[in-house]
């Protein structure tokens, strides 16, 4: 088994390069990707292996990124278009939600939409406005989207892989706070399909389901809570559209209480879904309800008071706590 | 404000106007185009003009019946829609609005299933890739940026193909339209912009969408812009095709603004008596399309009544068979809304489908 240890900027990197060299139809897009290799360094060189015609630096408008990849996808290509930030998805919005996500439907399945968003998601990076936020919930609502989150190397080599060669359209949401940490990936197989979860810790009292950069804080209070004799299942949920439910429901009706985890505020999101659906699944197995940490119900705050704002080690722990101690 | 009731004569338009063929049906010289069709040829795009009205005009019946949701007529665009379709190539591709039927006439999109989306039986209509014609965009300007994209894809399979998208005067006021030009300017894609100004955006006139003649906004974003008479179909079928032959042998992207009126409402659920005056209506029936074309075929080329009754016929037989086929449209079977939802399988999807099935809402023909 060849392992290697990188990056999640690396891994991205690896896997958008494999990509490129298996299919010639694979092309990147977005602003800056080129010469400077994003501002975030993912597709730094690729340009320069790939050429001008594959790896696009274009014009700032996230709207026409997208719209001319589904043009492109019309043609037969697979475009992977870089959102520079989070915030800066909206002006595209139109576009996938009334085109990327429903020309499969509207042509009758003539129209493959075979292409891939990716997104730098979520806080904890210190950066000014619209630069830290988590909007999956937006288009993990919209039929005819697919939304998947990596939180290790390992998985950012794989699923970009698995979701460039998918046939409907991906939003790929990557923890922007956890590009410049390592891991070690294994350049054989991929550990997971695309729309599977993988559970990071296996444990007793508490089922906690997280993804993205919530998966190492979700970790981390774990470790504490081991050492408080508190034992925590951790989920990473990856897939946030469709859900993975089977392997969460086994592991709540295993613990039979469960927290979930997302720097997006609460209000009809992942976590709400999740509490939705694993609810009445695991109904007969609950000892008390699940609970969500979340985000607060505010436009995310100046990242001086960010800290405060993200799911930390001591709202997991609190959420913990309250399901352990729920008395019906 | 009163700018909607401006009665748009003759000193309206601009000089600089492409004109093959007066109202009258005169022939007149300009500069840089000349009529390379024949008579033969002629006599085809009034057969289509004729055909796609009185496609248009069943249509607007079978919605008044009851038959249809909606209906968007192009009747006084008839020359504009056909001139550009017949100046596409087989290998061309299209994206349209929910307003190009002659477009998809010249496509070869059957008349019916044009009237699939206003029967509200289906949210396109037809197979896009083999009429090389994309389904209606409705979310105008949209369609532009798709357009440009398929171009980027020609340019990269290295094919010597053109894409022509089509809008109106109102969506040439979306960023998704002033996004589609810079990125054509920027790639030099082989795109042709089809601008049908024909005045009005439901109750908006084209005044409000923009200051300078539209065509013009090309040359700021650093391509060729030309407006033609849109209801002189030998003019639009001339700058379309020398646009298109332009695009294909990588000379870039043009902006055709083919100026023209909506003779009818916006759609069957609009009425324009509340906007504009019978006046500017009248003056607009003077430039109808299809009688300048009659016109020139009856001076010119000696063309008899007989000719015209037969194809009056033809069309009189297409709109009862296009009727018959839309009554004949029943509706879809509920399961298949979950059909091409997605490409693979979806949890949500089997999921519905199971309770649909569980509640006898489907027959379970899928």
């Amino acid at each position: 088994m060849a392992t290697t240890t990188m990056t999640m900027a690396k891994a991205l990197n690896e896997g958008l390069r494999r990509a490129l060299e298996e299919d010639k139809k694979v092309l990147l897009m977005g602003e800056d990707i080129g010469k400077l290799g994003g501002v975030f360094r993912i597709t730094d060189g690729l340009q320069k292996d790939f050429g001008e015609d594959r790896v696009i630096d274009s014009p700032l408008a996230e709207s026409a990124i997208v719209g001319t990849a589904v043009g492109l996808a019309i043609r037969g290509y697979r475009t992977v278009c870089e959102m520079q930030f989070d915030g800066f998805v909206y002006p595209a919005f139109d576009q996938i939600v009334s085109q990327v996500a429903k020309l499969h439907k509207r042509s009758d399945g003539a129209y493959v939409m075979g292409l891939v968003i990716r997104l730098p998601f979520q806080g904890g990076i210190g950066a000014i406005e619209h630069h830290s936020e988590s909007p999956e919930a937006y288009f993990a609502h919209t039929a005819g989207l697919r939304v998947v989150a990596c939180s290790t190397p390992n998985d950012a080599y794989w699923m970009i892989q698995q979701a460039i060669a998918h046939d409907d359209p991906i939003i790929f949401c990557e923890p922007k706070s956890r590009y410049w940490e390592k891991g070690e990936v294994d350049l054989d197989r991929p550990s997971h399909g695309l729309f599977e979860t993988a559970r990071r810790r296996e444990g007793t009292d508490v089922t906690v389901i997280g993804y993205g950069a919530s998966m190492k804080t979700i970790l981390r209070a774990a470790d504490t809570a081991a050492s408080e004799g508190v034992s925590l299942e951790v989920i990473d949920a990856r897939s946030l559209s469709p859900l993975d439910l089977d392997p969460m429901v086994t592991s709540i009706q295993k613990t039979g209480r469960f927290v979930t985890v997302q720097e997006a505020p609460h209000m009809a999101s992942i976590g709400s879904e999740l509490v939705a659906e694993l609810t009445q699944r695991c109904f007969y197995s609950l000892r008390a309800p699940g609970v969500r940490v979340s985000g607060y119900h505010v436009p995310y705050p100046p990242t001086r008071l960010e800290e405060d704002y993200r799911p930390s080690v001591d709202r997991i722990l609190d959420a913990v706590d309250r399901v352990m101690g729920f008395e019906g | 404000m009163t700018w909607g009731f401006v009665v748009k004569g003759e000193s309206m338009i601009d000089e600089e106007l492409v004109q093959l063929l007066t109202p009258e049906g005169q022939r007149v010289a300009h500069p840089d185009y000349e009529s390379t069709l024949d008579g033969e040829a002629i006599f085809a795009l009034y057969r289509d003009m004729v055909i796609v009205r009185r496609l248009c005009n069943e249509s607007t019946s079978l919605q008044r019946q009851g038959q249809l949701a909606l209906w968007a007529p192009i009747q006084g665009q008839e020359a504009a829609q056909i001139g550009a379709g017949r100046a596409l190539q087989p290998m061309d591709f299209t994206f349209p609005t929910y307003r190009e039927h002659g477009i998809a006439w010249c496509r070869g999109v059957p008349a019916q299933d044009v009237l699939r989306m206003f029967r509200a039986v289906s949210n396109g209509g037809w197979d896009p890739q083999k009429y090389r014609h994309s389904v209606p965009t409705v979310v105008l300007g949209n369609q532009a940026l798709h357009a440009v994209g398929y171009a980027m894809g020609i340019q990269r399979d290295g094919a010597e193909e053109a894409v022509m998208t089509f809008f109106g005067d109102g969506a040439s006021s979306q960023g998704d339209t002033l996004e589609s030009f810079v990125w054509a300017a920027s790639f030099n894609a082989p795109v042709v912009f089809f601008c049908q100004n024909n005045q009005w955006g439901i109750s908006t006139p084209s005044s409000l969408q923009s200051k300078v003649p539209l065509y013009r906004r090309a040359q700021g974003f650093g391509f060729s812009g030309v407006r033609v008479d849109g209801n002189d179909v030998l003019a639009v079928y001339e700058v379309t095709k020398k646009a298109l032959d332009n695009a294909r042998v990588g000379g870039g992207p043009t902006l055709i603004e083919a100026y023209t009126y909506r003779m009818g409402a916006h759609t069957t659920s609009d009425d324009p008596t509340r906007y504009r005056i019978d006046a500017e209506v009248e003056v607009w029936k003077h430039r109808d399309p299809v009688e300048r074309v009659k016109a020139l075929l009856v001076h010119e080329y000696q063309a008899k009544g007989a000719a015209f009754d037969a194809v009056a016929h033809e069309a009189e037989t297409m709109a009862l068979q296009l009727r018959e086929d839309v009554l004949a449209m029943g509706r879809p079977d509920p399961i298949t809304m979950f059909d091409h939802a997605y490409a693979s399988e979806h949890a949500l999807i089997e999921e519905g489908r199971r309770e649909m099935l569980e509640l006898g809402i489907s027959g379970g023909v899928h």
